[in-house]
């Protein structure tokens, strides 16, 4: 494990109050179980319904079901497919096996039909075992954000919930956020020049209602709440997966020991992050600053002393 | 050279998103940089009693400043607005503290540059009191704007290093020193051009300094950054950072051969250091734009560190 020690760039905290919210409500925030996930899109659909985001190319791009291809200025959640075939170990997926169904009843056999894929039960000889994974990506509403930290306008802020908003009549399209984001998830967009990215739906957050894509999703794959409750519940349910054999699956940002300080969304995977377009353990680019401006100054001084030695005592 | 690693990713599509900017950005680097070096040139021809070499500095150290800015204009996505930056001031935001420091250093460098046109301009303003104020205040702006050059010269690199783009992230260590020499080789190709040979020798010593300074950080990021420096060594990026080595390299050697005899000679090593300088910053830039959209930068390095380390943990 690499120790580094915490501060304000790195390490867990509560964001809010780091803000200046001396007084704010619990931070809110998205657990995204990929397991019960079944590529439906309702939630890209009812994101780009809500925040009227506009359409972001008519592509085919022959990626499995994804014809989206990834996060962007007018692409706030995305759905990822990952088609895998393994003629080695079946690899078993969470809530489409009977028994490991979540906060749910139990399922009952009816004796009926499967849906599942051919391959993905037990049984026939020389089949291929096939796995389909799927995962609806989000803003990670980082605790420690670089886009935040790094924006020079000001246009993008902290919430009194926690997330990360950019406020559309301040930001002058620098595009410094977008390098600066770990994840690649905000963007600039063509024509407009500004960037975009999640809201939280900030708009709805402040109506005490659920944001569109959670409220959308009808597995339950996008649970939204608040961050402290769903931590939990995501431990309970990587339990209950351990427990029924599906080793695989693991939480994905919801440590606030990690790089970025703990995501304000966060995911249960079934494989490897990078497998998802994730980046496998990201940190946040500031947390190097102090290195970075004592490098700098280091810098400044040697050409200082370069300059000078060149006149010095010399015609 | 490297052996090519095995990684996973979502259908080789990048994992970090590069910055959506155009030439404009690193042509910004070079013309900062530029300016910062020609600033503290100009200052000591000033103080040594070098009048060509003094007003080539002023003179291109407002020039390189003022196009910069432009282009940084010109490349935000609402120009209108980009006196925006002037909202806040951020320590955590190079490019906020970038803004207040052109701020700062501007202005100098403007009263320094313009007072060497007092001699052109028409008789009714070098007589007004404007034209008595420039030539007071010419000494304290220039110096006041060289105290603040090497802030120019070297916060580039701290912009380009705090994003998550691979190649520049990880050399955050490198960047500044790349950046300054860089910087010095400009403006002592500034000098050799635009000052005459007897007054030229500082910009040859600082062609040598600023050559060392540039070309031997280079090869460390080459060298020492694992990975990363494979973006420095590859592809596009790399046929421009050996352009520019070639450029610089030769450069200075005809700068401390045959420029102290020969204006020609001057002038030709000047304008291979300008044009390396050139080359250098949009190398660099380039090695970036490659690792952010190629995922191996990104995946490679988190998945080796994982597996050796663990996780990137603070302890509370």
């Amino acid at each position: 494990m690499t120790q580094t020690t915490a501060n304000h760039l790195f390490g867990p905290l509560d964001p809010a109050a780091e803000a200046g919210y001396p007084d704010h409500p619990p931070r809110l925030g998205f657990f995204t179980d990929t397991t019960v996930c079944i590529g439906c899109k309702a939630c890209e659909v009812a994101c780009k319904e809500w925040n009227n985001v506009p359409e972001d190319g008519i592509d085919f791009l022959g990626l499995s079901y994804d014809n989206t291809g990834s996060l962007g200025a007018s692409t706030w959640r995305h759905v990822a497919f990952i088609e895998q075939a393994s003629i080695e170990q079946p690899k078993p997926l969470g809530a489409q096996e009977p028994g490991v169904t979540g906060r749910h009843a139990p399922v009952v056999d009816l004796g009926m039909p499967s849906t599942a894929p051919p391959g993905t039960t037990a049984g026939a000889d020389g089949r291929t075992e096939f796995r389909w994974l799927m995962s609806s990506d989000v803003c990670k509403h980082c605790t420690h954000a670089a886009c935040l930290d790094v924006c020079p306008t000001g246009a993008l802020f902290r919430t009194e919930f926690g997330t990360v908003v950019v406020q559309q009549d301040v930001c002058n399209g620098c595009g410094y956020c977008v390098p600066a984001c770990p994840y690649g998830v905000i963007d600039q967009r063509k024509g407009d020049g500004r960037a975009w990215k999640c809201t939280l739906c900030y708009d709805r957050l402040q109506g005490g209602l659920t944001p569109a894509c959670a409220k959308a999703c009808p597995t339950e794959s996008i649970q939204f709440g608040v961050l402290d409750e769903l931590r939990e519940r995501a431990a309970a349910r990587v339990e209950q997966l351990h427990a029924a054999g599906i080793s695989d699956a693991r939480l994905y940002g919801a440590d606030p020991t990690d790089g970025v300080g703990g995501a304000g969304a966060f995911f249960l995977l079934l494989d490897e992050p990078e497998v998802y377009g994730l980046p496998p353990d990201p940190v946040v680019t500031t947390r190097d600053l102090p290195s970075m401006w004592l490098h700098a100054g280091a810098a400044a001084l040697t050409l200082l002393a370069g300059v000078v030695s060149t006149f010095w005592g010399r015609r | 050279m490297v052996p090519e690693a095995e990684f996973t990713s979502y259908y080789g599509r990048p994992v970090v998103k590069a910055p959506r900017w155009s030439w404009d950005i690193p042509a910004y680097l070079f013309l900062g940089g530029l300016s910062g070096g020609s600033a503290m040139l100009g200052a000591g021809g000033d103080l040594s009693g070098r009048p060509a070499l003094r007003r080539a500095g002023r003179l291109g150290g407002l020039a390189a400043i003022t196009a910069s800015v432009g282009l940084l204009v010109h490349d935000v996505g609402r120009p209108e607005r980009f006196l925006n930056m002037l909202r806040v001031a951020k320590p955590t935001s190079p490019m906020s503290m970038g803004t207040w420091i052109i701020s700062a250093y501007a202005p100098g460098i403007g009263v320094a540059a313009v007072s060497e046109l007092l001699p052109v301009l028409p008789r009714a303003i070098r007589d007004s009191p404007l034209g008595a104020v420039l030539r007071v205040s010419a000494r304290p702006a220039g110096l006041a704007a060289a105290a603040i050059a090497p802030a120019v010269a070297s916060y580039t690199a701290v912009l380009l290093a705090d994003t998550a783009v691979p190649a520049w992230h990880e050399a955050h260590r490198e960047l500044p020193f790349v950046f300054i020499g860089s910087s010095a080789a400009s403006a002592a190709g500034l000098g050799l051009v635009f000052a005459p040979v007897g007054e030229a020798g500082p910009a040859r010593r600082l062609a040598t300094f600023g050559a060392i300074m540039e070309l031997g950080t280079s090869r460390r990021i080459e060298n020492q950054l694992g990975l990363a420096g494979e973006a420095f060594t590859t592809g596009k990026p790399a046929r421009l950072l050996a352009t520019a080595s070639n450029l610089t390299a030769g450069g200075v050697l005809l700068a401390t051969l045959l420029a102290r005899r020969s204006r020609l000679a001057a002038v030709v090593a000047g304008v291979a250091l300008l044009a390396g300088g050139v080359f250098e910053r949009f190398g660099l830039y380039h090695a970036g734009i490659e690792s952010a959209n190629d995922p191996k930068y990104t995946v490679v390095p988190q998945r080796r560190r994982l597996e050796q380390e663990g996780p990137v943990r603070a302890d509370s």
